[in-house]
């Protein structure tokens, strides 16, 4: 190839934040999966709650303390979240540590809380498909719960330890869009799990 | 060795070979297994034609005749139509973007051997006699617990896990290279034909597939741990299957054609001399295919008593796909009409193959789409008829025409002619010898999915012309791969660009080397190969000491920063391993999605972790985007 001119690229950056990175476009893959995922199991509630004359089957809806104080305790961890993807994108090292620490911290109590909400549910995944349809969702999203959770742990420790190039805090960055995602992700299951059987019995 | 041919090579010796990120040793891999799978895969259906050759056979029995269609269908569908597909993509797209490898190299590994333990857990319970059983589609109650008892049912499920997570990997790389990786100067509207098939395809893939993950997650609960999702006696459902198995299922057929039209747009320019006519159409046909794709599914669910408005609606939403096919057939015949005279070249052979087949099974699915006759129709061999005149005609008459116009760039030599007519001409009479009858017997009510059928039905000697048939195909693919193995040992070297064609895969030794291009081309049009002056300008100053490309802007691509790439690492192999482990132990006891993803969890953080050598080049290349900024500005400004 014997080109005329050349376009030196030399001296461009070596990572990028935001929709410019690859990472950005991986976890975008991954939301749009996912979410898609989230839509089809809500689908099927609804399918299921159409097929049937009463609804929740057999059962009281689940009760809402945990639930509500999930969701609470969910949006409260946008804000650490938010801080730390803005400390990201200054690579400022201490408040990213120190924000990642915050995030785990609440990510941590929404596991406890979570955990309490299977024991509420009212209903059982073998007793009827409004059971198991519940549970399977409830499943869903604690297994995104779960996996971010360890997911953020690495990554904190690893912004502790080393070793660090720039291109950790855009990590950093995607890891808080997809903790935004298993935020707004839960609104719509809140609403069909727990409001859903009390407001449109 | 020069500095970029050390770090773009794999480490030497059998952990070397494992651990390759190299996105082209990796999708030779994907194409050679999925290759062996077809093969299995139709020693199948050979099998099943021999048992109907004859009426009141007795060759094979009812049970083992339902784990053999239910495996051809599973494994061509799953194990090598959509994954062949996207094998190839990952070939092709980056040397076609005009980039070094996919935006997530160790993920592409992850995928693929993802993907190969999958089809060997497949297999091997076929063989152990725990195969699938309830067809490709697995309806409940068939599949469910009462009336699939044992273990068969759940492999299907698990089947469905490994491939459509592999699927899913390869859509992810394939969405970001196309929109983040092209070579500066590669609009929108330059984007090869094939590229922006596999675009739309990933697209659909990602929005079909988790449909029948999710499905199949319930259909293994619902045996596993008696959840109650298609127990109709406790308020479950056996439609809500079907609804979220043909909402992936239909796209699904797309999957597998839309990049077949792809490598037709491909193929025709390089053998007509000209562009291909309507670029734009073309491009707006495969996305109204895309959209309307997901608003069909229920066409396969005719038989099943929906309300008469919605069959109705699902008719016209069926029939209309026919629009946005025609016009891309429309296309392709004014490109042949208006080129230079075509020189049958294999390739082109098998194009033309297409045009016939496809068109033949796209009129009986307008037939099928209306919810009427298909009444009459439904599971009659009819609708096998049509589904391999589609699928083997829209889909597998184009990919080994693109077989034989890429394996020179892939191998560096040029398949052998002479056995390329033959694979051919036996491919394409034996095919229609096979499937041209079973039109005939569908319409004279011989049922699809049956082990043998009476003397007096009459059916027998169509079915005798049709395992003939079957047998010719067998051996075209014969020849194919003796064709394959002999060309590699003393095939006639390949040209860098032996058809002449216009894309950028060809503008690279072949087979290319492992960074693809040594200098990254500017492209300024769409056809860049065939500029007199190409290329106009080179990209430099990409760093050396790591893998790295290219990123640009998705719009216009103009440079927007480099991505340092991961080096090999063993560790997506052993993370494949781990998560095996765990999809297995699920079809046993639900506790291993509990012990089973503590080793997944210690590979994939192994996998993550920065090893410090790597780190220190890293550092040593690093720029900072604040120091970055005005360099993009000015190449901005250079580019336009």
């Amino acid at each position: 190839m014997n080109a005329r001119t050349t376009l030196d690229v030399s001296r461009l950056p070596t990572y990028a934040f935001g929709q410019r990175s690859l990472m950005w476009w991986g976890t975008m893959g991954m939301i749009v999966i996912e979410g898609t995922l989230f839509a089809i199991a809500l689908v099927a509630y609804f399918y299921l709650r159409g097929l049937s004359r009463h609804w929740p089957m057999s059962a009281p809806p689940p009760d809402l303390l945990w639930g509500t104080l999930t969701t609470i305790i969910l949006l409260v961890s946008g804000i650490p979240n938010q801080l730390a993807s803005r400390a990201a994108r200054r690579e400022d090292l201490r408040a990213v540590r120190l924000w990642m620490v915050v995030c785990i911290v609440f990510a941590a109590a929404v596991q406890v809380t979570r955990a309490f909400e299977f024991t509420v549910l009212n209903t059982h995944w073998s007793q009827n498909a409004y059971g198991s349809i519940v549970f399977a969702i409830l499943t869903l999203h604690t297994v995104h719960l779960v996996t971010d959770f360890a997911d953020t742990i690495v990554l904190a420790v690893l912004m502790f330890t080393g070793p660090l190039t720039g291109r950790r805090f855009v990590d950093v960055s995607e890891n808080a869009d997809y903790w935004w995602f298993v935020i707004l992700a839960w609104l719509p299951i809140y609403f069909t799990v727990y409001l859903v059987p009390r407001l449109f019995p | 060795m020069t500095q970029l041919e050390s770090t773009w090579s794999d480490p030497p010796g059998l952990v070397g070979w494992l651990s390759t990120v190299n996105h082209k040793r990796v999708a030779v891999r994907y194409i050679v297994t999925t290759l062996v799978f077809f093969a299995l895969a139709g020693a199948l259906a050979l099998i099943m034609r021999t048992q109907l050759a004859r009426a009141d056979n007795d060759l094979v029995g009812p049970d083992l005749y339902n784990q053999l269609f239910s495996m051809h269908g599973s494994a061509m569908m799953f194990l090598f139509a959509v994954p062949v597909m996207e094998a190839v993509a990952l070939y092709l797209i980056p040397l076609m973007l005009g980039t070094r490898n996919v935006p997530f190299p160790r993920l592409n590994a992850y995928g693929y051997w993802l993907f190969l333990f999958g089809g060997i857990m497949s297999f091997t319970v076929f063989f152990l006699n725990i195969g699938p059983e309830a067809g490709w589609f697995s309806y409940v109650p068939l599949s469910g617990p009462e009336y699939s008892p044992g273990k068969r049912s759940d492999f299907w499920a698990q089947m469905i896990t490994f491939t459509e997570v592999a699927a899913l990997i390869g859509a992810i790389q394939i969405i970001t290279a196309t929109f983040k990786m092209r070579a500066p100067g590669m609009t929108l509207n330059r984007i090869p034909m094939f590229v922006w098939a596999m675009l739309v395809t990933s697209f659909m893939i990602i929005f079909a597939m988790p449909s029948v993950m999710l499905a199949s997650t319930f259909l293994i609960t619902d045996r596993l741990v008696s959840t109650q999702f298609f127990n109709p006696t406790e308020g479950g459902d056996v439609l809500l299957w079907q609804h979220m198995f043909w909402f992936f299922g239909h796209p699904e057929v797309y999957i597998i054609f839309v990049p077949a039209l792809g490598m037709i747009s491909e193929i025709l320019p390089a053998f007509t001399r000209r562009k291909v006519v309507g670029y734009l159409g073309l491009v707006i046909a495969l996305v109204s295919i895309s959209f309307l794709s997901f608003g069909l599914w229920v066409h396969h669910m005719f038989a099943t008593g929906l309300p008469p408005l919605g069959m109705s609606f699902f008719t016209v939403a069926s029939i209309m796909i026919a629009l946005p096919t025609g016009l891309q057939i429309f296309c392709w015949i004014a490109t042949l009409a208006t080129g230079e005279p075509v020189r049958f070249a294999t390739p082109i052979l098998f194009v033309i193959g297409f045009f016939f087949i496809f068109i033949i099974g796209g009129m009986t699915g307008v037939m099928l789409g209306a919810s009427s006759l298909d009444q009459q129709l439904h599971d009659s061999y009819f609708v096998v008829a049509h589904l391999h005149y589609v699928l083997i005609g829209g889909a597998v008459f184009p990919l080994f025409g693109g077989f034989y116009y890429w394996f020179p760039k892939l191998s560096g030599r040029q398949l052998s002619e002479r056995a390329g007519r033959w694979n051919f001409w036996l491919f394409f009479i034996g095919f229609n010898v096979a499937f041209f009858p079973m039109h005939i017997l569908g319409l004279e009510g011989m049922p699809r999915r049956v082990y043998t059928y009476s003397a007096a039905s009459g059916w027998q000697g169509l079915n005798l012309l049709s395992s003939l048939g079957a047998a010719m195909v067998a051996l075209s693919v014969i020849v194919f791969v003796a064709n394959v193995l002999v060309t590699l040992r003393r095939g006639a070297r390949a040209a860098d660009n032996p058809w002449n064609a216009p894309g950028l895969e060809w503008a690279t030794t072949s087979p290319p080397p492992a960074y693809n291009f040594a200098q990254i081309p500017v492209v300024a049009s769409r056809t860049p190969l065939w500029e007199r002056d190409f290329p106009t300008a080179v990209v430099t100053g990409l760093p050396d000491l790591v893998p790295s490309v290219l990123v640009t802007r998705l719009h216009d691509a103009e440079p927007d920063h480099v991505a340092l790439m991961p080096e090999p690492s063993i560790w997506p192999l052993l993370s494949a391993i781990a998560t095996t482990i765990l999809f297995i132990g699920t079809v046993f006891t639900p506790w291993a999605l509990i012990w089973g993803s503590v080793p997944v969890g210690i590979a994939l953080i192994a996998w993550f972790w920065p090893r410090k050598d790597e780190t220190r080049k890293h550092q040593q290349v690093e720029v900072k985007p604040q120091e970055g900024e005005q360099r993009e500005h000015e190449l901005r400004e250079a580019l336009s």
